[in-house]
């Protein structure tokens, strides 16, 4: 079997895909990225060669997107998160206009064409306010592990205001709410619609273009999706595998790649997308 | 002995001044904030009286400022800490036209007119890299904790450059030059010339003047205060910078509020005496 590979080096987690010659998910894998980065993408790579069944012979090509890109001693070529995560999400959730993407250190808005090119983007990765690290922060002083957000948030009854802008702030905000006897769901609902408030800021800088797609690692985090789709009044799509939107685009972009060297010269443009 | 305490509820710490009524301080006691409020304000006070001897009821007043100022159980009053901070940089410099306030979770920058009352100011409270938290949190990702920030950067041979945009992305930053084996206190000297190169923009924002005085808990770092020193020597030329000695720069809020309550009991004697002639 002939398949393409895609790496997504974050700067949390570092994840892998394999497509088949249709663009089918046929392995995947996903570890922690660490310090050491380079190591990261093999282990990602080799665990999703595992899960595949395959063995690296059969990877035609590897495209490596995410901050730690270039330091992927295997990969091919390196095309950038917001390209891939375009590519991604148009391919799982065909009517996707505008891409949200909230990972780990970034958040990112994407407005894309029908065709699934990019029309506009706008991140935020000055500031960790309304980014990942803002749940990070939140879980770290609660003392609750990141995957028991979503479900404990979803518990609030009577949610909480957090009212500091600054991640930094938000930790001693998040202590001293605890500190005048209020419940950890509560303010953690709060903390939710905080990033949420700020990303849809974000969303509004691009367009918001139904249908809206969610992605990067946060998009699992079910109170996430819940306050989002609160703040924008719509659902949002989001898949089991939306974290791993970004290495599946650049897996799409390496079977591009190898599609369009096997196809005959005339037709090389026309398959290129 | 007549008193007047001045309570400055900080972000990180409790202050207590207690000042005579000739405006001498004669304590000053410091705890951390914590989450308590009502209890550390308390406490300041207790151990100012009990490090001078003194009685609960040979203190006549309690001014209150700070960002906790509404949470001191025993205050007659309170008032802003932009308006304690003038007071006490105004009666240990009479000459000062602004005031450079670093606190751990707010800078301020505020300018004072020639009868040393807030003509204008300019406040940064919601961002971190522009606050106190940013040296903490540098200091945190090299375990150190905000006690040792000090004597971390007595030992600095130079400076790093360190970004400064944000106090949570400041991680990695940190991070590599650890990897790349920079000693932690240059790393630290780094994150102090960041600061100092935000709270210079913060004054020329607030419109500069000729005499500038250096208060809140960052400044009683030396090697904080030389920098703004040294950067302002050369921006703006000809400025005056007082620098209080030891923690005067920390204390200097709760100094200027207990000379403040001071002011206040004078105008409530004055009141009382002048409806009993009536």
């Amino acid at each position: 079997m002939s398949a393409t590979a895609g790496v997504d080096v974050g700067s949390t987690q570092t994840k892998a895909v394999l497509v088949d010659e249709d663009g089918n998910i046929v392995g995947r894998a996903l570890g922690m990225t660490g310090a050491d980065v380079v190591r990261a993408a093999e282990h990602a790579f080799a665990a999703a060669l595992d899960d595949a069944g395959l063995s690296e012979t059969d990877v035609e090509y590897v495209v490596g997107t995410g901050y730690g890109r270039y330091r992927i001693s295997f990969g091919h070529t390196q095309i950038t998160e917001i390209s891939c995560h375009a590519r991604g999400a148009v391919h799982m959730f065909p009517d996707t206009r505008t891409v949200v993407d909230m990972g780990g250190q970034d958040t990112k808005a994407i407005r894309v064409a029908a065709d699934g090119s990019i029309v506009d983007f706008c991140m935020n990765d000055k500031c960790a306010a309304g980014t990942g690290r803002f749940l990070g922060a939140a879980a770290m002083a609660l003392d609750i592990a990141l995957d028991e957000l979503g479900p404990t948030a979803r518990r609030s009854t009577k949610p909480v205001r957090i009212s500091t802008t600054c991640t930094v702030f938000a930790e001693s905000e998040v202590l001293s709410w605890l500190g005048k006897g209020k419940r950890i769901e509560d303010i953690l609902w709060g903390v939710h619609t905080s990033i949420a408030t700020r990303t849809v800021g974000l969303m509004r800088r691009v367009g918001l273009d139904p249908a809206i797609t969610f992605s990067g690692g946060v998009s699992r985090n079910e109170a996430m999706v819940a306050a989002l789709e609160e703040r924008l009044g719509t659902t949002l799509n989001v898949s089991e595998e939306s974290h791993f939107m970004g290495a599946l685009g650049a897996a799409l972009f390496a079977r591009d790649h190898v599609r369009a060297s096997r196809a005959p010269r005339s037709h090389v443009e026309e398959v290129r997308v | 002995m007549s008193l007047v305490a001045g309570v400055d509820v900080g972000s990180t710490y409790t202050k207590c001044v207690l000042t005579r009524e000739d405006g001498a301080a004669v304590a000053k006691t410091m705890r951390r904030t914590g989450f308590r409020l009502p209890e550390v304000s308390r406490a300041v006070v207790d151990d100012a009286l009990a490090s001078v001897g003194a009685k609960r009821r040979e203190l006549l007043y309690v001014m209150a400022t700070g960002m906790g100022r509404h949470q001191v159980s025993e205050k007659d009053l309170y008032v802003t800490e932009l308006t304690a901070a003038a007071r006490g940089a105004i009666a240990l410099y009479p000459g000062t036209r602004t005031v450079l306030d670093i606190g751990g979770q707010t800078m301020k920058a505020t300018r004072l007119d020639a009868r040393g009352r807030i003509s204008s100011f300019r406040l940064n409270d919601k961002c971190a890299a522009g606050t106190g938290a940013f040296l903490e949190k540098t200091a945190a990702y090299m375990g150190y904790s905000t006690e040792e920030i000090g004597g971390l950067l007595t030992t600095a041979r130079g400076s790093v450059p360190i970004s400064g945009v944000c106090a949570v992305f400041a991680e990695s930053e940190v991070i590599n030059h650890l990897s790349l084996g920079t000693a932690p206190a240059d790393i630290m000297l780094g994150a102090v010339d960041s600061l100092v190169a935000r709270s210079v923009q913060l004054l020329k924002r607030a419109g500069g003047e000729t005499e500038l005085t250096l208060v809140g808990g960052i400044l009683r770092f030396e090697r904080m205060s030389a920098a703004v020193v040294e950067k302002l020597a050369q921006s703006s030329r000809g400025m005056k910078v007082n620098v209080l000695p030891g923690d005067g720069a920390q204390l200097a809020t709760a100094h200027g509020a207990s000379l403040l309550g001071w002011q206040r009991l004078a105008r409530r004697e004055a009141s009382v005496a002048g409806s009993v002639q009536a």
